[in-house]
């Protein structure tokens, strides 16, 4: 009796034991490495605002966080999705497959986004989108596997053409890229004009992309509106403000409002054509001591200044290691659970919180474009106005699509 | 106010003007690229990126070396012409007795190298050419502002376009170009060195597409990628205008650029497609374009 | 055994050849089915449908001597169609979704043929080129597509209804068999009297007219056959990445079709299939490594030794050595 008694009594410890190890083996780090893929555009379009210096943001985040989570090396691979969704959704989908990438970050246009995201959530892993505008991301599109991190086209309408209508700049000419974002930001627009006691009087859709904007600004002067509002992005806006300087829109006593204008858009310009530009961002450089600190450890890595998503890069990917390394575990739906209780605040969001459907708020910034004569330097670039609070920057969840949202 | 089919004629004419020095614009580099087909039969896919390192060549001469917008209109296609020699010399001679798709092919590699590489060096933003100091603002004609820089362009472009035409058929050496383009053999027998010809040409008619990138730098963001959208562009008003016609090239770029005026007022959405229908209908009723011969 | 007797010496170096090609393709076949087991599925999927992309359009290019500027059109097509239908009716299977899919690249293989083949040489190219561009702008303004966006979360589905492509290596199976279909027309119209007047016809046109040949039947008929299998290699690509986007109608995949027949050897049956295979290895290799920012510099070079020093690309030369050395 007592040897069955014995025999029983270890097997069931045997089996415990295997249980438990089991049970450890699930909390534990995937094939024992961190995996984190870089997806963005590395040769076209969208090279300047991700590109290489996203690349190297993340890198710096993973050295600073020591290179390893409990002891798990943190491994970084990257690849270029030439703005093609397939090449996007092809690359992921053989990181998943083939090498087990826990996080995918990056992620530039926004037909790559939602072509990953869906990999990603087919095969349940983490994607950490920084680069695209699209609010439809977190909208429409949410899934439990991705994360929208530095900013998104609601806020951007929001905050500027809310604060172009309060300095009276009541009536608008949209001109518009003539596709889906462009639509979006277009629609967002509008209701935040009007919204805001203002009215939206003409506007026209251009090609996508199109070089000579002479003859819609034209028509954007002819329209009599007090503000021309620019529903694009990347080279489009550059060129429509390029050619609004050309044309005197301003001298004529009409406003630019740049819906989408990266840092690298205003630095290409120049102070002398994008000078006075109203315009929203979720961060800049030279906000405060804490961003200038780290913009100076990137400058000397890359000789160019972080745009916002280069530095959200490196935030969230510490956030995301801290998670990893609270929770001992790289489980997509373990990792996103922390990471929603964390507040997060560092040198990039402040009063930062990760909501239900994946969007990450933050304090936004409303920032004008400095004239030659206030900039000291060739970075030099940005006033920052005001401060929209991080509750009132974002799509309210109570309008949300998100399937996640309890409405 | 007088309306032109639910347009003001204040507007409608600013349109056409503007449609005018787009078109100056395409007359020029489809003149590149006419000039090039008819001697040397090579379909250049490279013009795009000629035009863009002539944009380039004016940037980086400010840049580095101090060289202003006067004198890079003259340098830049020189500097830009040569490099088009050489290419000629080493790549484009060993092909000449080919079909005329292997032309179109290692033009279009070459494309790829220039504007590739320049990516990796100055990025895509593209960085501003500032507007000569001589060129600067505006006049406020009766139906629109007219930068005076855009009228330069216009000037410029008709001037360059007008003398070119004035070479070709007008001039000795330009007789010589024909007589070359109809019968290459001939020619050497009296004596005429016709690789030195077509050597000369092919930088000629890439010196065309360096001084528009000259033009364009203070109108366009100078990257790397701006000749590539382009080409295809050029490449249509050459084919309406029959390839290989000089004037056809120049008649129909001002003609293309005033029909794409017209479709950003009336339907704006079309105006990158316009030209290819155009293309299409020109291409079923006029075989060989408006102005070409039939072969 | 009485049989080869009666054979003539030319008749026998015949039969000598069918058996060597035959063992050749068997040789192939295998190495096809065995591939998914050391080489990663997706990307050979990929191989796979740029290579059918390749073939048909190596079709029109090798033996019927036209240049098409704008087969994109057709392979987008193909891929548009089957992605809408099969995303928005979800009781439609896969094979059907492809069938109506390549039927649809044939209809506008048919309406754009009919009005190419009346032009020549380069304006042949530029009006598929333009005929393209129109079909670009149709598809960025069609709500169907998503336009920038593109077409996304196509279901694989289950094949004839109850064969889950879901796992990779189905779905290859599958993607393979499609190819072999399709690789099978293409070698039957070359080898069969109809490639015999198309190469008479991209030789010496004229000549093929006075012998009586409706030249531009023919010419149609290569031109619909060739939009045909570019749709049915959209339709799978569709199929195999779940997604459709404008990257497929754009004028640069019309470019890249040609680097990869060229480079693999124009007018030679495997050609496009080892260019197609090399470019997207290419692609693939180049996109991850440090090396990634350069792949278009990469892919300029490749064009230009090609044209400059392999013209008959690497099948082509293969061809001609063996023919040197061999024969």
């Amino acid at each position: 009796m007592t040897f069955i008694k014995k025999t029983l009594a270890s097997s069931i410890a045997i089996a415990a034991a295997t249980a438990l190890a089991a049970t450890t083996a699930q909390a534990e780090i995937s094939d024992g490495e961190v995996r984190i893929g870089y997806l963005a555009d590395m040769s076209g379009t969208y090279r300047d605002l991700a590109g290489p210096g996203g690349l190297e943001a993340l890198r710096m985040a993973v050295e600073d966080f020591g290179g390893s989570v409990n002891g798990a090396p943190i491994e970084i691979f990257s690849a270029d999705d030439r703005n093609s969704a397939d090449v996007g959704a092809n690359t992921v989908r053989e990181w998943v497959d083939t090498r087990n990438v826990d996080m995918v970050a990056g992620m530039v246009a926004s037909s790559v986004t939602i072509a990953v995201t869906n990999v990603l959530k087919e095969n349940d892993k983490l994607g950490i989108v920084s680069g695209s505008a699209a609010s439809s991301i977190t909208n429409e599109h949410c899934s439990p596997n991705h994360i929208h991190w530095v900013y998104d086209t609601y806020p951007l309408a929001n905050g500027t053409a809310w604060a172009v209508v309060q300095q009276g700049g009541d009536t608008w000419f949209m001109l518009t890229a003539d596709y889906a974002f462009g639509h979006a930001l277009e629609g967002d627009v509008t209701r935040v004009v009007e919204e805001s006691g203002g009215e939206v009087v003409g506007g026209v859709r251009h090609p996508f992309p199109t070089d000579d904007f002479s003859s819609y600004i034209l028509q954007a002067q002819g329209s009599g509106a007090k503000v021309i509002g620019l529903a694009n992005a990347g080279a489009d806006t550059v060129n429509a403000i390029n050619t609004a300087s050309q044309f005197g829109v301003v001298e004529a006593g009409q406003q630019l409002a740049g819906l989408l204008v990266f840092l690298n858009d205003v630095h290409a310009m120049g102070l002398e054509t994008t000078q006075g530009l109203l315009l929203t961002t979720g961060w800049y450089w030279d906000m405060d001591e804490e961003a200038r600190a780290w913009a100076e450890r990137y400058y000397e890595r890359m000789e160019r200044m972080p745009t916002m998503v280069q530095a959200g890069v490196y935030s969230s990917t510490m956030h995301y290691l801290q998670a990893v390394e609270a929770t001992g575990s790289d489980d997509t739906a373990t990792v996103r659970k922390y990471m929603m209780e964390q507040p997060i605040n560092d040198f990039f969001a402040r009063n930062g919180r990760l909501r239900e459907d994946g969007r990450m708020v933050h304090d936004m910034y409303l920032a004008q474009v400095k004239s030659p004569a206030d900039s000291t330097g060739e970075w030099d670039l940005y006033e920052i106005l005001a401060t929209i609070p991080a509750e009132e920057a974002y799509r309210p969840l109570s309008e949300s699509q998100c399937n996640l949202v309890q409405n | 106010m007088m309306m032109i089919f639910g347009v003001p004629l204040a507007v409608f004419m600013g349109q056409l003007m503007l449609g005018l020095i787009n078109g100056a614009f395409y007359a020029l580099l489809s003149l590149g690229l006419a000039v090039i087909f008819g001697l040397l039969k090579i379909v250049n896919f490279a013009h795009g990126a000629m035009y863009m390192l002539g944009a380039f060549a004016t940037l980086l001469g400010m840049r580095y070396l101090g060289i202003n917008y006067w004198a890079a209109l003259l340098l830049a296609p020189l500097v830009v012409g040569l490099f088009g020699m050489v290419i000629e010399r080493l790549m484009l001679r060993r092909i000449g007795h080919l079909d005329h798709l292997y032309g179109l092919l290692l033009t279009f590699g070459l494309a790829l190298i220039f504007e590739g590489t320049l990516v990796n060096f100055f990025g895509v933003s593209g960085a501003r050419y500032p507007t000569p100091e001589a060129l600067q603002g505006g006049f406020q004609t009766g139906f629109m502002f007219l930068p005076v820089y855009r009228a330069w362009v216009l000037l410029a472009a008709l001037v360059v376009c007008l003398g070119t035409w004035f070479i070709i058929e007008r001039t000795r050496l330009g007789a010589y170009l024909r007589a070359g383009t109809e019968n290459p053999a001939l020619m050497q027998s009296f004596g005429v060195n016709v690789p030195l010809l077509i050597t000369l040409t092919y930088g000629f008619g890439v010196a065309l597409a360096a001084f528009a990138g000259v033009l364009a730098a203070p109108l366009y963001p100078v990257s790397p990628t701006m000749g590539s959208n382009l080409l295809i562009v050029v490449f249509a008003v050459v084919v309406i205008g029959g390839m290989g016609s000089i004037l056809g090239a120049i008649l129909t770029g001002l003609g293309m650029g005033l029909i794409e005026g017209l479709t950003k007022v009336y339907y704006p959405e079309a105006a990158n497609t316009v030209i290819f229908l155009v293309m299409i209908l020109v291409l079923m009723l006029r075989p060989a374009g408006l102005f070409g011969k039939e072969a | 055994m009485a049989t080869t007797q009666t054979l003539t010496p030319v008749m026998e170096r015949q039969r000598r050849a069918n058996m060597r090609r035959n063992a050749f393709y068997l040789v192939l076949i295998v190495v096809g089915l065995l591939a998914p087991f050391v080489a990663y599925p997706v990307f050979l999927m990929k191989v796979l449908c740029f290579a059918l992309f390749a073939c048909a359009f190596n079709l029109l290019l090798g033996y019927a001597g036209l240049l098409s500027f704008g087969h994109a059109a057709f392979l987008a097509t193909g891929g548009y169609v089957t992605g809408y239908l099969l995303s928005s009716y979800p009781g439609l299977t896969p094979e059907l979704g492809i069938l109506i899919g390549t039927g649809a690249a044939v209809v506008l293989g048919v309406a754009f043929g009919a009005l190419a083949i009346r032009r020549q040489g380069i304006y042949f190219a530029m009006v598929t080129l333009a005929l393209a561009q129109l079909m670009f702008f149709f598809y960025i303004q069609a709500p169907f597509t998503g336009g920038e966006d593109g077409l996304h979360g196509v279901p694989r589905g289950d094949l004839f209804g109850f064969i889950s492509l879901r796992s990779n290596l189905a779905m290859y199976y599958f993607v393979f068999a499609i190819f072999l279909i399709g690789f099978a027309i293409v070698q039957r119209a070359v080898h069969s009297p109809f490639g015999q007047v198309l190469k008479a016809i991209r030789e010496n046109e004229p000549r093929a007219l006075s012998l009586g040949y409706n030249v531009d039947a023919y010419k149609l008929l290569a031109f619909v056959i060739s939009a045909g299998l570019a749709g049915l290699a959209g339709s799978t690509k569709t199929i195999v990445f779940q997604l459709a986007s404008l990257t497929d109608a754009h004028w640069h995949m019309s470019g890249e079709v040609i680097l990869m027949t060229l480079l693999g050897g124009v007018g030679t049956l495997f050609g496009p299939i080892v260019g197609a295979g090399l470019v997207v290895s290419l692609q693939h290799v180049l996109a991850q490594s440090p090396l990634g920012n350069w792949v278009s510099v990469i892919l300029g070079l490749i064009f230009v030794i090609c044209v400059l020093s392999f013209r008959s690309g690497i099948v082509g030369e293969i061809n001609k050595m063996y023919r040197k050395n061999f024969k």
